[in-house]
């Protein structure tokens, strides 16, 4: 697990040695980091680019295009900006006592204010150019929908994590300012609490492996996407047969006079490319996520820091966590590596739950599990399956469909390539039994247990994957029906959980009620407001 | 994989027994029908007029042309429209129904899709009783609870009279906790 090289920690990890938490007599209003405006700068830019190589092709490469294309290329960026620093010139926030207000706007302005106890984490992020420049993005997650919370671009980066700490003192004490109790001796204390204890770390030899795994050919796709791009510009018709056909007998007559055993080889050659390219796009992917991958537990939470070129760095409370996923892919599951996920109100780069252990052995995501206040369900935990009823009609929903086409097919190809029709037909025909096969079998796979505090549920047969969540946590139980359903007597289980979807589908109806009256009778003995107890007993 | 009971109704467990939501259910109040036929009829109305000028337009145009004579296809249209207003909200209201217990709500709705949801008093987040124009004529209200789950984020029970829905808004905020609001 410790695979070394964790020395090479440029994190601004927590930097201030003065008390992290000075007293502002007046709250007034700041202005962020002026160096942001560089980075905006240096954004538009790269923005004007495009335009500028467009404008200079589309005109004539040769004499007045290339002016002309520099020229544009220039006016955007310096358009960009300019606009940059008014921006900066016009954004301030305030730190006041029970909330942050952020007022922006050029033309119109607009005021946003957070109270502290709404925001759910603070996270900072460091894309390339803002880390070169010591600069950091103060993202608040307040949970509320749309993803758009508020966010401080950019901050220095002591400034960031002064801010993080003050927004995390003030929500777990909403007089803290002005009380007596935090006196400064304290006050120093969670900047010690901050380094926690290591939970998951990911090396270079863990990256590799976990790179090797990735295996992706995007990298082909966006080849594709930028020939497109670039016929717009040239005189080349990507999608054009007799533009390869000209340049295959123009560049490579050679090739097609090859033997045939030469040509399998280069075909070879030519599988072996893609080969390499694919690993190569998932080794650099994964190194540039997830390099020097830091989740820890620490006193406020969970801390998770990653990234080689945008490096983030997230704080997550321990009882915001409503459920955990257990996931795996096919070929990783052969050799045991699973990752896993917390669900929680707040969002992680537009998924709506946090990745804090992507690639683990199941005996290293244990002591995470345990952490978070759950564990995997234990080896004689009592599982549950789905009804037969409803594996049979999936079953038989698929087979419908599967011979619908075959019939189609049946009729269609006699008429257009009668050679064809028993391949046409045996295709969808042979797809149908395997679909049956695979049903059954993962009907096996697909399972819920109800264990004294958490309620977990399984499913796939090829690559499995758990969902748990705290049965005290969950905020509804729905029994649904569809007529399908009524008349073979099984349901879907909704269970309502804050920032995740969670539902156990085709279950016996009267194990659906069953179910729902235990989860029920543990919700029911606790009120939401003792829920987050840690953060609002204060307030009696 | 011993462990594992396939359909059986209730294997041997360690959990004690406890008691399943099956009271019997509350129906809401009778307007409610009333309400859904003007609803239904207020959006039927557009729609049949639109088919009325179509048919006369396509008439008055290839008189000799069409095959089905003037009239069959507003007839058609205004009947399936009755047929719907009739029939459609009794047993909608039929299928409706509620009950209240001393920590949670339950609510049953849907005449194909049937859903049976409970809902917690210690999880309500806000509750809303709303009345839109035909509500308020008819002296009804809808309550709404909302939760913070995603799923059923809020559950709603229409049809209720409005001095119920306002009672039990009172009831359910008393079991609420004050400090958790």
């Amino acid at each position: 697990m410790a695979d070394g090289a964790t020395s090479t920690i440029s994190v601004p990890s927590t930097a201030p040695s003065e008390p992290l938490v000075q007293k502002p007599a007046v709250a007034e209003p700041k202005r962020t980091a002026l160096l942001g405006v560089i980075v905006g700068a240096l954004g538009s830019v790269q923005q004007a680019i495009f335009p500028a190589i467009a404008a200079a092709f589309g005109i004539g490469i040769t004499g007045w295009g290339i002016l002309i294309g520099l020229g544009i290329g220039l006016a955007i960026a310096v358009g960009g900006a300019v606009f940059s620093y008014i921006r900066w010139k016009r954004l301030t926030y305030t730190i006041g006592e029970q909330d942050i207000r952020v007022e922006s706007g050029i033309l119109s302005r607009s005021a946003r204010s957070v109270p502290y106890e709404r925001i759910q984490d603070v996270s900072l992020e460091q894309k390339l150019v803002p880390r070169l420049l010591g600069l950091v993005a103060v993202k608040f997650e307040t949970g509320a929908g749309g993803g758009d919370d508020l966010a401080l671009t950019y901050l220095v980066e002591a400034e960031g994590e002064r801010l993080r700490e003050l927004v995390r003192e003030r929500r777990d004490d909403p007089n803290g300012a002005t009380r007596p109790s935090n006196s400064d001796g304290e006050a120093a204390a969670p900047e010690r609490a901050e380094e926690g204890e290591a939970l998951f770390t990911m090396g270079p030899r863990r990256l590799f492996t976990f790179g090797l795994f990735e295996f992706s050919l995007a990298v082909f796709a966006v080849l594709a996407g930028l020939l497109q791009y670039l016929d717009t510009f040239f005189d080349i018709e990507v999608w054009d047969v007799d533009f390869w056909r000209d340049l295959a007998s123009e560049q490579g007559g050679w090739l097609l006079e090859l033997g045939a055993y030469a040509q399998a080889l280069s075909v070879a050659f030519g599988l072996i490319f893609v080969f390499i390219v694919g690993l190569g796009t998932g080794l650099f992917r994964t190194f540039s996520r997830e390099w020097d991958f830091r989740l820890e537990r620490t006193a406020r939470g969970f801390r998770r820091r990653r990234g080689l070129f945008t490096h983030t760095d997230v704080v997550m409370p321990v009882h915001r966590v409503q459920g955990i996923t257990i996931g795996t892919r096919f070929i990783r599951y052969r050799f045991g590596w699973h990752s896993l996920k917390f669900v929680s109100l707040a969002q992680d780069a537009g998924s709506s739950s946090h990745v804090v252990a992507p690639f683990a052995q199941l005996d290293e995501l244990d002591p995470i599990v345990a952490a978070a206040g759950f564990s995997r369900p234990s080896p004689n935990a009592q599982w549950h399956r789905a009804a037969p009823e409803y594996r049979n009609v999936t079953i038989g929903f698929n087979l419908a469909i599967f011979l619908t086409i075959a019939l189609i097919v049946a009729i269609a190809t006699p008429i257009y390539a009668p050679e064809w029709t028993l391949v046409a037909i045996a295709i969808p025909l042979t797809l149908a039994i395997g679909d049956v096969a695979v049903e059954f079998l993962s009907w096996r796979f697909k399972k819920h247990t109800l264990e004294a505090d958490q309620i977990a549920s399984m499913s796939g047969l090829l690559a499995p994957s758990t969902k748990i969540a705290t049965r005290v946590k969950l905020h509804s139980v729905e029994i649904a029906q569809g007529p399908i359903a009524r008349l073979f007597g099984y349901a879907t289980l909704h269970l309502g959980m804050a920032g995740g979807e969670m539902a156990i589908k085709g279950i016996p109806l009267d194990r659906a009620r069953e179910v729902r009256a235990r989860v029920l009778e543990t919700i029911a003995a606790t009120d939401f407001s003792e829920l987050e107890s840690s953060v609002q007993t204060q307030a009696a | 994989m011993d462990t594992v009971a396939a359909s059986a109704p209730l294997p041997a467990q360690s959990e004690t027994p406890v008691a399943y939501d099956d009271e019997a259910l509350t129906k809401v109040d009778p307007a409610y029908k009333t309400a859904l036929r003007i609803s239904v009829a207020m959006s039927a109305i557009p729609a049949l007029i639109g088919i009325a000028i179509a048919d006369t337009a396509i008439h008055s145009r290839f008189d000799e042309a069409v095959p089905i004579p003037y009239g069959v296809i507003i007839g058609l249209a205004v009947f399936v429209a009755l047929a719907i207003i009739i029939r459609l909200p009794g047993r909608r209201w039929q299928a409706r129904g509620y009950n209240m217990s001393a920590d949670r709500l339950r609510v049953v709705r849907g005449i194909l899709f049937r859903s049976d949801t409970v809902v917690p008093f210690g999880r309500v987040q806000h509750i809303d009783v709303d009345q839109g124009p035909i509500e308020r004529f008819l002296d009804i209200a809808t309550l709404t609870l909302h939760t913070a789950g995603n799923h059923n984020a809020s559950v709603k029970l229409p049809g209720l009279k409005h001095e119920t829905a306002r009672d039990m808004r009172e009831e359910i905020r008393q079991r609420i906790k004050r400090d958790s609001l």
